[in-house]
């Protein structure tokens, strides 16, 4: 097997610091295709919220510029709605996207980078928070977004931490 | 694999009766490592092996205090810290197959669209 048919689709998720979150995916495309993908409101608005996220994405406006603008409405209506804002800080088209997030006062800076090889391309999503408190806090702030995925994983957790209280035979 | 080696430790670490039963006794009150080895009948030696593999994991700090080791609950909390993680991988691993989906949609169109010019 050679190098180039190792590389797998896989996704990785990794805090690598208190402050720092990284996500990298392989994508079977060139880099200006996925691109498009994270600037293009059509296109984005088709893969942002999954299905299983649970919560749909109600709205997409992006002005894809250095300063630019851009807003993420998320809910089941527009009454009961979590806006999601920030601007851009740098753009390259095909290969850099730099983004702050301002809807809370400690938002991460998100940096995607596109990384095309072989016509295959390594995404990589970077994210910085300015604390480590302020990583903690988003991770609660998430638990409102996803009620339901929160709530499976509680009883998850729930019955190992059963588990481990009665086998600990107090 | 590298990006969960971190929550491994953790998991391994709890895998013990032994360790479990000495979080839940330091969750009471810090202890040091001859009162916890007499609590579970083991050897000093023994008790201090768990011990190591507990700070290892975050779940435990110790202190010394003259000569007496004092031991804590870490400041890790595991529960949370596994569910960030897992539904933050699984946010992901369901975007990115959408994503997927759209790009080799994208491809394809654009294979399409090159060939126009020369269909007929």
């Amino acid at each position: 097997m050679d190098a180039s048919q190792r590389v797998n689709n896989r996704t990785t998720t990794e805090r690598t610091s208190d402050r720092e979150l990284v996500v990298t995916r392989t994508f079977d495309a060139p880099a200006r295709l996925v691109f498009d993908a994270w600037t293009k409101p059509e296109l984005f608005m088709r893969w942002w919220a999954p299905k299983s996220m649970g919560v749909p994405l109600l709205s997409c406006e992006m002005d894809v510029r250095t300063g630019g603008k851009y807003r993420l409405e998320f809910g089941h209506d527009a009454s009961n709605s979590s806006q999601f804002f920030g601007r851009y800080l740098e753009v390259v088209p095909g290969s850099r996207l730099v983004w702050t997030n301002d809807e809370g006062e400690q938002g991460a800076v998100t940096t995607v980078t596109f990384e095309e090889r072989d016509g295959k391309t390594l995404l990589v999503f970077h994210e910085l928070y300015p604390s480590k408190e302020a990583l903690d806090e988003a991770f609660i702030g998430m638990d409102e977004v996803m009620p339901e995925q929160f709530a499976q994983l509680d009883e998850l957790l729930r019955r190992i931490a059963g588990n481990a209280k009665s086998q600990a035979g107090r | 694999m590298v990006q969960y080696t971190h929550l491994d430790t953790s998991f391994s670490a709890l895998s013990d009766p032994v360790r479990r039963g000495v979080l839940e006794q330091l969750g009471d009150d810090d202890a040091s490592i001859t009162e916890l080895a007499d609590k579970f009948h083991m050897t000093l030696t023994g008790m201090k092996k768990h011990v190591s593999v507990l700070e290892r994991a975050g779940l435990l700090v110790t202190r010394k205090v003259g000569r007496v080791r004092t031991c804590g609950l870490g400041e890790r909390r595991l529960e949370e810290e596994a569910a960030w993680i897992d539904w933050y991988r699984r946010l992901w691993d369901a975007r990115f197959a959408a994503l997927d989906t759209l790009v080799a949609e994208l491809k394809e169109k654009e294979k399409l669209d090159g060939r126009e010019p020369t269909r007929e």
